[in-house]
């Protein structure tokens, strides 16, 4: 089988895995490693990952599709996950989301033509205090109001 | 007099996640005394006898959680830090995480002296990318000072900390769950007893703690435990606290109080007032998504473990989410029905079936198509939820169900009679992503 990582990835991998009492808890620092070099995991990852660290490959898509971090399929080159939980909606977070529908032309849980954008959402992001907040890829944008929104996605090529 | 900060005390101060800038205000004196002075069994006398209790959410006194590991060494010992913080309406670790990593590093250090062990793992919910980089500069910094690696600070003491991400389940922030996903599973709470004191991560003594928990340990190391003890409500409400204040109120934020502010002052005071002149407030969840909420009526109440007992609900994660006069208690309940119905781990029927069912039946309220009978079944399903499941997931969401029929229930019965939300708060649907589960 060809490997479907880079070979840094794969070193990275080794060296997650002799770092634990248990070589198992490797597999969650893999999968992040493997979703920050590739964008998603892919079943051909996951059967890579599983051999790499010794266990099976279903057990591995278990893992993956339990935490909502973990993609299988790409997403936008920006993803966008804007906060619904009560203190964001107390704040306004619904109507954020709406004007964020409207501006990009998609559903939440879809993905631009462009593959530009993608807009989820999920649940407290644990920043409460700048409510409503959204997370593009790694970065949190807070106070989110329709002017705020319009400018970020301007920002965003 | 004005409230001198302790936990937040170097937050303002430009370059505060540097070691230079927590050296500069104190930062391992603690640890200095107590590896050079104290024994790990008198330090850990000095936690209970400081009263410190847990800030992750139960308030379980701390060094008496860590008496409970066995006597003997045959088997390393593990410290696993919950930075998993994903209660809603809680943001406080992040901000020490973020802002002050040093005085957390150096608690966990004191902890693990105190527990004798040699291994930390920093769990920290994988959506804090700013916080598990700043987070992993402070680890490289005190390995390069000698406050962690080998013979520390030459006391022949030996500590390695590990950083580890989770990857978005807030069910990971159970101690047990948060166990099973360091050991690279899916996190599904496990079945106690075994406690993890005695059986925990590899199947090791394992002792799970809170971010705040451990930057309190640092304070009790620095001055004490008669001077510890004596901030807040002695006996058992006693130190610093952060309280995550946000919702309708003018400026939301994590304030710092001694253990027992009033709650009216930490709104109208410290979090400015209520947003809107001409909205007053209606309800208060006091500590957390998972808490029963207080009706603007009970809301004289101090926010301490024991008060918020007695008033009837917890001090949890001393989320307080202020809620005023527009709210919709249907639609507020609903949207949190949703959050945990997506959060379940689905391990046990009454959770996983329960969750389900709480957000069939607010969104059939909230549309108008709610029958009289519905408000009672909210009632009836929480209370075979409570008490029959795994882990304390299950009252985390029976509770608000609960306590939000029960207070409001007026406002429950004419989404009934009105055929729908007399507020039309839309803003409080609940999405087609919830209610999916794991
Ligand atoms: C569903 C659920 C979620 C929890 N989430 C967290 C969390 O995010 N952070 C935390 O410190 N404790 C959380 N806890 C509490 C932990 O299980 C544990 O009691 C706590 O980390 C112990 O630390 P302490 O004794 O220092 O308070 C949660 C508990 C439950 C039942
Ligand atoms: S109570 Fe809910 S979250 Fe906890 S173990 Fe059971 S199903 Fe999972
Ligand atoms: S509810 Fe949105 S960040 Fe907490």
């Amino acid at each position: 089988m060809t490997m479907p990582v880079r070979p840094e990835t794969d070193r990275k991998i080794d060296d997650l895995k002799a770092s634990f009492p248990y070589p198992g808890s490797a597999l969650l620092p893999a999968l992040h490693a493997i979703q920050e070099e590739k964008g998603f995991i892919s079943t051909e990852s996951m059967e890579y990952v599983a051999g790499k660290i010794g266990v099976a490959p279903a057990f591995v898509a278990g893992v993956v599709s339990f935490y909502t971090m973990f993609q299988q399929k790409p997403v936008g080159r920006h993803h966008i996950q804007i906060c619904r939980t009560l203190p964001c909606a107390l704040r306004g977070a619904a109507a954020i989301r709406d004007h964020l529908v409207r501006r990009l032309g998609i559903r939440v849980g879809e993905t631009t033509p462009d593959g530009r954008f993608s807009l989820v959402e999920v649940e407290c992001l644990g920043t409460c205090d700048t409510a409503p907040i959204c997370q593009i890829n790694d970065e949190e944008h807070g106070h989110l109001d329709a002017a705020r929104v319009d400018a970020l996605l301007e920002s965003l090529r | 007099m004005a409230y001198e900060p302790l936990l937040l005390r170097n937050i303002a101060k430009p370059g505060s996640e540097t070691i230079d800038i927590s050296l500069a205000s104190g930062g391992y004196q603690g640890l200095r005394r107590v590896l050079k002075e104290l024994t790990p069994e008198k330090f850990l006398e000095e936690v209970k006898a400081a009263g410190l209790r847990g800030r992750g959410g139960a308030g379980f006194p701390t060094g008496m959680k860590w008496s409970f590991l066995p006597k003997t060494r045959d088997k390393p010992r593990y410290l696993c830090v919950n930075a998993d913080e994903s209660e809603p309406g809680t943001f406080k670790d992040r901000l020490l995480i973020e802002r002050d990593p040093h005085l957390v590093l150096e608690g966990i250090i004191l902890s693990c002296f105190a527990i004798e062990s040699r291994r930390a793992f920093f769990y920290i919910r994988g959506e804090f990318h700013k916080g598990a980089r700043i987070f992993a500069r402070a680890v490289e910094e005190a390995y390069a000072r000698g406050f962690l690696g080998k013979n520390i600070l030459g006391s022949g003491y030996d500590l390695e900390v590990t950083i580890y991400r989770g990857a978005g389940a807030y069910i990971c922030g159970e101690e047990t769950a948060l166990l099973e996903s360091l050991e690279g599973k899916r996190g599904l709470p496990r079945i106690k007893p075994p406690f993890p004191a005695i059986v925990g991560l590899y199947g090791c003594p394992t002792i799970i703690n809170n971010v705040e928990t451990l930057a309190n340990v640092t304070l009790i190391a620095e001055r004490g435990a008669a001077w510890y003890a004596g901030i807040g409500r002695p006996p058992k409400n006693t130190g610093p606290k952060l309280y995550c204040v946000s919702g309708h109120v003018k400026r939301p934020g994590v304030y710092e109080a001694a253990l027992g502010i009033p709650l009216m002052e930490l709104i109208n005071e410290r979090a400015g007032g209520m947003l809107h002149a001409d909205r007053p407030l209606k309800a208060v969840i006091p500590g957390g998504s998972s808490m029963r909420i207080l009706p603007a009526a009970k809301c004289d109440v101090l926010m301490d473990f024991d008060s918020l007992v007695a008033a009837g609900s917890m001090l949890g994660s001393a989320g307080v989410v202020v809620m005023d006069q527009s709210t919709c208690m249907v639609g507020a309940l609903l949207n949190l029905a949703g959050f945990y119905a997506h959060e379940s781990c689905g391990q046990c029927t009454p959770c996983r079936e329960g969750t389900g069912w709480f957000v069939k039946i607010l969104t059939r309220l909230e549309r108008g198509e709610g029958r009289a009978e519905d408000v009672d079944l909210l009632i009836d399903v929480a209370s075979r939820v409570e008490g029959n499941t795994i882990c304390p997931f299950g009252e985390a969401i029976a509770w608000p169900i609960d306590s939000y029929v029960k207070t409001f229930r007026a406002e429950f019965e004419a989404h009934v009679t009105r055929r729908g939300c007399p507020k039309g708060a839309a803003a409080f649907e609940v999405n087609a992503m919830s209610g999916t589960g794991h």
